[in-house]
This record gives C-alpha cells, sequence and structure tokens, in this order.
C-alpha cells in the first residue's frame, strides 16, 4: 500500500486510507481537489485587461498563475473557491463572475 | 522470580514509567493520581530516567503535550483522574483518532457534584467512547503489571490505552507487590519505532488532518477496526507476560465460574472483596461465582456471553451511573452482549455501587447474591435497576 494523497480520493475504502487521514509528504494540497463547492465562476475578459496584475496577491488561494513573461493566465479552477475577490480588485471590470453550472 | 517490594497502587505505577523510561510526560496534578507524576518528577530530577517532563497548566494541555510528542515519534505519557480526565476530552478523542499509542494511568475517582474525592468509576467511564483501550486493575500489583503491558498493547494497534486503577483503594493503600527486574521489563516492552513520525524522517507528514464527509466515515470504521483487533493483542501480551512473571492477564478473569448459577460482573477492586464474599458462600454450599472484566474496552462481549450463558441469575455492578433512568453502562453492555448472541435465559440485574467512595464490603456483596437467589428461585427479576446500600 502506497498511502499517497493523491490515491486518498472520494472513493477510498475504509481499509485503504491513511489512519487518523495522516497524510505522509508534502505539498499535497497540489493534488486536492478544492475548488469543487463553488457556486460562482470568475471569467476572464482578456481584451480588457491591462495585464496589472492587482488581482494575483488578492487570491487567497493559488488559482490566478503567472507565467514566465510576467503576465497572468486563464484562472485555475481547480482550486477556485469562486469568493470573487479578484472580480472586485479589478479595475478594469475584465474579471466576471458567472453562475457555476455543472 | 521478580523484586518482592511493598508500595502503593501510584508508586506502582510511577516505578513502571521509570523502568520503562519513556520519551515525554505532560502532567497536572489532580487527588488521587498526584503522585504519580510527584514520584515520576523524582526520578527525572534525579537523573534516573531521560523523560522530557513537562509540568502544564491543566489536563487538557496535558493531553496536547502528549500528542504532540507522540505523533513526533516519542513515547509519550500522562496521569489523572476525575474532573482532570474530563477536562481531557476533547484531546482524548483527537489522540485516538489521530492513531497514537499514548499512555495514560488513571486513578479512578468519583465527578462533582456534590463535591467528592473518593473512588467511583464515574471519570473512566464517562470517557468510555473516546476510542482508548481501557484496563482496571483489582489490586497494586494489577495496576503495576498492566501498566508493562500497556505500551505493547497500544502501539500494536495504533491506539491510546489507559491503566485504570481505584483512587485511595489502591492508588494510596500499600500492598505486597512482586515488581519485574529493569532488564526484563525493558526488554518486554521494547522500543518504540513507528513507522511514521513528525521527527527524524526524511518524509513530512501531517496529523491531525480535515476529513470532509467523503473521508471521515472511512477512517472511523479503521479506527473502529482496531479497537476490535486490540482484542487479541491484549490476550496475546496477557499470555506473553504471563510466561516472563507466571500472573497471565486476558479481557476477563473468571472465579468460582464453573458451576455457577448466579454471578456477579464487576471491575476494579472490589473484586477482592467480592471474592471473599464468593468463598464465604461457597463455604455454604451455595453454586456463586465473579467475572471481573479487565478490558472493558474493547469490551470482552464474546467471552462474557460464553462464562455467562449458563448462569440462572447475574448483577452487573457498575461503580458510576448512566442517569439513563433505567441501568449502569456496563449492564447495557453485558446484556446486549448476550441479546447478540441469542442468549435469553440468564435474569440479569444492574446494580449501581460504591458511589462516591461508598464502603463495598463482603456483606454488601453477600446481600446482592441474596437478591439473585431469590430471582435464580423465582425466575422473576422484578426491578432491574437498582442502587446498593443506599439509605431508604
Amino acid at each position: 500500500m502506497s498511502w499517497k494523497a493523491s490515491e486518498m480520493t472520494a472513493d477510498v475504502k475504509w481499509k485503504d486510507i491513511t489512519p487518523g487521514c495522516n497524510i505522509y509528504e508534502g505539498g499535497t494540497s497540489k493534488v486536492v481537489e478544492t475548488g469543487d463547492w463553488r457556486t460562482e465562476r470568475p471569467v476572464l475578459h482578456a481584451e480588457k485587461c491591462r495585464q496589472c496584475l492587482l488581482c494575483v496577491p488578492v487570491c487567497p488561494d493559488m488559482s490566478i498563475p503567472v507565467g514566465k513573461d510576467g503576465k497572468r493566465g486563464e484562472f485555475n479552477l481547480f482550486f477556485c473557491k469562486g469568493c470573487g475577490i479578484c472580480s472586485v480588485a479589478c479595475p478594469f471590470g475584465a474579471i466576471e463572475m458567472v453562475r457555476e453550472e455543472k | 522470580m521478580g523484586i518482592r517490594e511493598r508500595l502503593s497502587g501510584n508508586e506502582a505505577v510511577a516505578y513502571a514509567m521509570k523502568q520503562i523510561n519513556p520519551d515525554v510526560m505532560g502532567a497536572f496534578p489532580i487527588t488521587p493520581s498526584t503522585e504519580i507524576p510527584q514520584y515520576f518528577s523524582a526520578y527525572v530530577d534525579n537523573g534516573q530516567v531521560d523523560t522530557e517532563f513537562i509540568p502544564v497548566e491543566s489536563e487538557h494541555s496535558a493531553m496536547s503535550t502528549c500528542i504532540g510528542a507522540e505523533a513526533a515519534g516519542c513515547r509519550a505519557i500522562s496521569a489523572t483522574s476525575s474532573c482532570g480526565l474530563c477536562y481531557m476530552t476533547e484531546m482524548l478523542y483527537v489522540a485516538a483518532s489521530d492513531r497514537l499509542p499514548i499512555t495514560l494511568a488513571v486513578s479512578c475517582r468519583a465527578l462533582s457534584g456534590p463535591i467528592n474525592i473518593n473512588n467511583d468509576h464515574s471519570d473512566a467511564m464517562g470517557v468510555r467512547d473516546a476510542g482508548w483501550i481501557q484496563l482496571f486493575a483489582e489490586t497494586n500489583q494489577e495496576a503495576y503489571d498492566n501498566y508493562l503491558q500497556a505500551m505493547r498493547i497500544g502501539e500494536a494497534v495504533s491506539l491510546p490505552i489507559m491503566v485504570c486503577q481505584d483512587g485511595f483503594i489502591t492508588s494510596h493503600a500499600i500492598e505486597n507487590i512482586e515488581l519485574v527486574e529493569d532488564e526484563k521489563v525493558r526488554k518486554f516492552v521494547g522500543e518504540y519505532h513507528p513507522e511514521h513520525a513528525l521527527l527524524g524522517r526524511e518524509e513530512p507528514m501531517a496529523v491531525g488532518a480535515y476529513a470532509t464527509p467523503v473521508y471521515y466515515m472511512e477512517a472511523k470504521r479503521a479506527q473502529a477496526q482496531a479497537m476490535m483487533d486490540a482484542k487479541d493483542v491484549i490476550r496475546k501480551v496477557g499470555k506473553e507476560f504471563g510466561k516472563l512473571t507466571g500472573r497471565s492477564y486476558g479481557l476477563i478473569e473468571k472465579y468460582e465460574m464453573e458451576d455457577a448459577e448466579e454471578a456477579i460482573v464487576l471491575m476494579g477492586s472490589s473484586a477482592g472483596t467480592a471474592k471473599e464474599a464468593v468463598n464465604e458462600l461457597r463455604a455454604k454450599g451455595r453454586k456463586v461465582g465473579l467475572i471481573k472484566i479487565r478490558a472493558f474496552r474493547p469490551f470482552p462481549s464474546e467471552e462474557l456471553t460464553e462464562a455467562l450463558k449458563g448462569v440462572k441469575a447475574f448483577a452487573a455492578m457498575d461503580k458510576d451511573d448512566s442517569f439513563n433512568g433505567h441501568c449502569g453502562p456496563m449492564y447495557a453492555e453485558i446484556a446486549a452482549s448476550l441479546y447478540a448472541a441469542g442468549e435469553s435465559g440468564p435474569k440479569g440485574i444492574s446494580y449501581i455501587y460504591g458511589l462516591g467512595g461508598r464502603d463495598v464490603r463482603v456483606e454488601s456483596i453477600q446481600r446482592v447474591f441474596k437478591e439473585l437467589e431469590k430471582i435464580a428461585e423465582t425466575g422473576k427479576t422484578g426491578k432491574t435497576y437498582r442502587y446498593l446500600d443506599v439509605r431508604e
């Protein structure tokens, strides 16, 4: 049994779950989807975005990646909880919050 | 052959701790367990152990200290009683669900109110569902022997373990005792090398994770399995201890039960008194017997069913009350065990006794047997929820 965090998925059986749900590796937040309870989703209107990057530091998670070119990319919805802070912080109205439909 | 000594129950437990030489003790004083950390801190001060002794500001912190230390990969211990155990309760659940085999010595005492410092089992029984293994001792010798076996048991199933004795009755009474030689203790208890720990390892580790409803029940099911597995471990370790010392232990002890028609079930120091009552009644030709529960958690349901199925009447004697309006907790579990096994023959009654240090005498136990005799003769249980030796 490897007991990797990536294997502790929603269908893990009781005999395979780690004792006490203890975790035996670092950086496991990267493999755990925490954006699955979002009710609203941010949409980037690229034509309005001036790449001022004010949205990046206000994101409470790691949902706005910045590339090597110093420009922000598309939202990482694996972590985004739809809090909307980025949308409020944007001076150019480039981030719109829309209802999450599944 | 062991070393002949005379020690109080608290001293005996502190001595066992010294022989084991654990890594960390977090403790806060409370009557009647205060002497345990008191004696042990002297061993620390004298350099007789390597233990890090952490005097904390509360029992909640004492258990938190143990949780941190055990998760780090240490053997962690504490001692407490009564309200102190209550104050630990939140952290007792954390220790069990984080699967940390901490060892806790409990000198059992009543709970307030009315305020009372004397013995009953209200404290330990109050936390019986916290996920800890619980052993109860009849004598100072058993308190010592149980402590020497505790870490082997807890560590084998990754569960914390309580070693309970009766406050004052054994904790402060001095009895003859046979100690095990230091090197034999060290060999028997062994060293603790957990597979995973916070410190001294290459791999990082997180303890005390959050579990959403998707994971929580699977974690609890695994914890329940560990408690079931503990039964066999207690038997094996008790047998091995017997080979070492001549004193074997199981989940229960049966006394004069082979042909018994009436039986009493209880735990702790009153077993000695009950044995005397059984002896006197046996001398008069009565077929009476006693079952002493040593392990209350895990509950020895199969053993009790097997031992009780042939009797006509039994009394389950609880040194505490559930205040559920119908019976003591031990009675409830015995009745559930018999029912689950399809055994409806024995008539059982629940007795609450010895609360807040109320003396339990041979005559008290004989009064219970007198009632059982009536039930066995008539087949009528009458009231099943009774208080023993209470002024009417």
